[in-house]
C-alpha cells in the first residue's frame, strides 16, 4: 500500500497581468501537467492567479547559506551603486 | 556558488553543518540564537538545534493531520445542507481545510521528513491530531457551531504563528488565516439564522454550542503549568502567547458574540471580571480532554479507519498517474525534451547567466 513520493514542484504565480511570477509554494505531482492542475486547486482557489509555472523541484540550483557572506560580500562595498550616494546642489530639477 | 539539491527541501540536512568541530556548532548555535532573538525568520537550509527540528515537525505535522481529519465532521453534512448555498459553502469550506493540510505537509517537509512519512504516522497513530476533531456532528447546526467556535479558536491560536521564527511554517499560517475568516464567519452566519429561526431550530443551535464550547476551549492545549513544551517554544519563538493567554483571549471575544446570536454558553461561572478586564470562566474537566487525547473519544476510531481507508482506496489512482507519468518521461521531472513551450523569460535570464528570482525557463504542459 505505500507508494514512494511523488516528486516535489514548486508553484509560482503571477498575480495578475504586469508582475512578475511569485514563489506561492510546493506540492507533489507525478507530472508536470498534474503538477499544474493541482498548483491551480492549491494555490488559486479566489483567483489568486492569472498564471502558473511548476518547476521541478530538483532542478533549482540554490546559492548555499553557509557562504552567505563570501557570496554576497561583493555588493556590500559598492554603495556608489545607489542613487543616494551622489550629492547633488539643492534646487537641481528633474534629477 | 552550490549545487547541492536547491531550495528548500532540506533532506540532507543540516546543512553546512560541521564534522565534529564543537566550536563550530556553538558558533552556529550563536547565529542561530541572533536570527531568533532579532526576530528574523530561520529558512530550511539554515542550521538548527535537533530540537527545533523536531518540536516543529511535531507540531506542524499535527497541525496538518488536523486540518485532514478536520474534513470529515463537516463533511459529513455534506450531502444533507439544507440549501443550495449552503452546500457550496460547505464544500469550499472543507476543500480549503485539505489545502491547509498540503500547505503544512509542505511546510513539514522542508524540515527533513517526508509525505510518506507523516502520512503514515497519521495512520499508525504515531502523531496526533488535534482532539477536538473526535466529537461527532450530530446535527447540522453543528456546522455553524464549528465553524464559529472551533475555526474561531484555531484562528486565535493561528494569527501569531504567522510571526513564528521558522519561515516556511509562518508563511503557511499567513495563508491559512487568509482562508480561516470566511470559515468563521459562515459558522456565524448559519448560527445566526438557526437562532433567530422557529424555536425548534434556536433549540438545535443552542444544543450545538452547548456541546462544542468545553471541547472548543480544550483547543489551547493544557494550561501553562502542565504545558510541557511550551516554555522552550515560547523561548524559540515558535509560539509567541501561552496557552492560557490564548484562552483567555478566545473567551473574551465569544461572549459578546454569543450575545449578539442570541445564545448563551454553557459555563455558569463566566462572568466579567472589572479588575482582570476579562471574563472569568468555569474549570474545564482536563480527565476527558486526556481520555480523548488517549484515543477514547466518540470518534476516535472512526475518523482514523475512515482516513486509512480513503489513503489505501485511492492507491489505485495514485499507481495510475505514476505509471503514466513513467510512460510519457523517461528522465522524471526536469527532463529536457519538447521545447515548445519555452517562455520569454527563458531569454532573460540566458543573457546574464543568471537565475533571477526564479525566472527560468518555464514549460508549458
Ligand atoms: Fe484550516
Ligand atoms: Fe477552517
Amino acid at each position: 500500500m505505500t507508494t514512494t513520493d511523488w516528486p516535489l514542484w514548486e508553484v509560482f504565480v503571477r498575480s495578475r497581468r504586469g508582475l512578475s511570477h511569485t514563489h506561492a509554494g510546493s506540492l507533489h505531482a507525478p507530472d508536470a501537467e498534474l503538477a499544474l492542475r493541482n498548483a491551480r486547486d492549491l494555490y488559486t482557489r479566489r483567483g489568486e492567479g492569472v498564471s502558473i509555472w511548476v518547476v521541478p523541484s530538483s532542478a533549482i540550483t540554490a546559492s548555499s547559506p553557509d557562504e552567505k557572506d563570501p557570496f554576497f560580500e561583493p555588493t556590500a562595498d559598492k554603495p556608489y551603486r545607489h542613487p543616494t550616494f551622489y550629492e547633488i546642489p539643492e534646487g537641481v530639477q528633474h534629477l | 556558488m552550490a549545487t547541492a539539491a536547491a531550495h528548500e527541501t532540506a533532506r540532507s540536512q543540516p546543512s553546512g553543518a560541521p564534522e565534529s568541530a564543537d566550536d563550530s556548532t556553538a558558533e552556529f548555535q550563536r547565529a542561530f540564537d541572533a536570527a531568533v532573538a532579532a526576530d528574523e525568520r530561520i529558512e530550511p537550509r539554515d542550521w538548527m538545534p535537533d530540537g527545533y527540528r523536531a518540536t516543529l515537525i511535531r507540531q506542524i505535522a499535527q497541525h496538518a493531520h488536523s486540518e485532514i481529519i478536520g474534513m470529515q465532521p463537516e463533511a459529513n453534512w455534506i450531502t444533507r445542507a439544507p440549501s443550495l448555498r449552503r452546500k457550496a459553502i460547505l464544500m469550499a469550506k472543507v476543500q480549503d481545510e485539505a489545502g491547509h493540510g498540503l500547505y503544512l505537509y509542505s511546510a513539514a517537509e522542508t524540515l527533513g521528513t517526508s509525505r510518506d512519512e507523516l502520512l503514515d504516522k497519521l495512520h499508525s497513530g504515531r502523531q496526533k491530531y488535534s482532539s477536538i476533531f473526535n466529537y461527532p456532528t450530530l446535527t447540522w447546526a453543528d456546522v455553524g457551531a464549528i465553524g464559529w467556535l472551533v475555526d474561531g479558536a484555531a484562528i486565535t491560536n493561528q494569527v501569531p504563528l504567522c510571526r513564528c521564527s521558522y519561515g516556511p511554517y509562518a508563511r503557511a499560517m499567513v495563508r491559512i488565516c487568509k482562508e480561516e475568516s470566511f470559515h468563521q464567519r459562515q459558522g456565524y452566519e448559519l448560527l445566526l439564522a438557526l437562532s433567530k429561526g422557529t424555536p425548534e431550530q434556536h433549540e438545535m443551535a443552542q444544543d450545538a454550542v452547548n456541546r462544542w464550547w468545553w471541547p472548543s476551549l480544550m483547543m489551547f492545549g493544557p494550561p501553562d503549568d502542565e504545558s510541557q513544551h511550551s516554555a522552550q517554544s515560547m523561548a524559540w519563538k515558535i509560539k509567541r502567547h501561552s496557552n492560557d493567554e490564548l484562552r483567555q483571549r478566545f473567551v473574551d471575544i465569544c461572549v459578546p458574540q454569543a450575545e449578539s446570536l442570541g445564545l448563551t454558553l454553557p459555563d455558569p461561572d463566566l462572568k466579567w471580571n472589572e479588575e482582570r478586564g476579562h471574563y472569568d470562566f468555569g474549570p474545564i474537566d482536563w480527565s476527558e480532554f486526556w481520555e480523548v487525547l488517549k484515543g477514547n473519544g466518540p470518534c476516535n476510531e472512526q475518523r482514523l479507519s475512515r482516513r486509512r481507508r480513503a489513503h489505501e482506496e485511492g492507491a489505485w489512482v495514485r499507481e495510475a498517474a505514476a505509471a503514466y507519468a513513467a510512460k510519457h518521461t523517461t528522465g522524471g521531472p526536469g527532463r529536457q525534451s519538447d521545447v515548445d513551450g519555452t517562455t520569454g523569460a527563458h531569454h532573460a535570464a540566458n543573457a546574464n547567466g543568471e537565475n533571477v528570482n526564479g525566472e527560468t525557463g518555464a514549460k508549458r504542459a
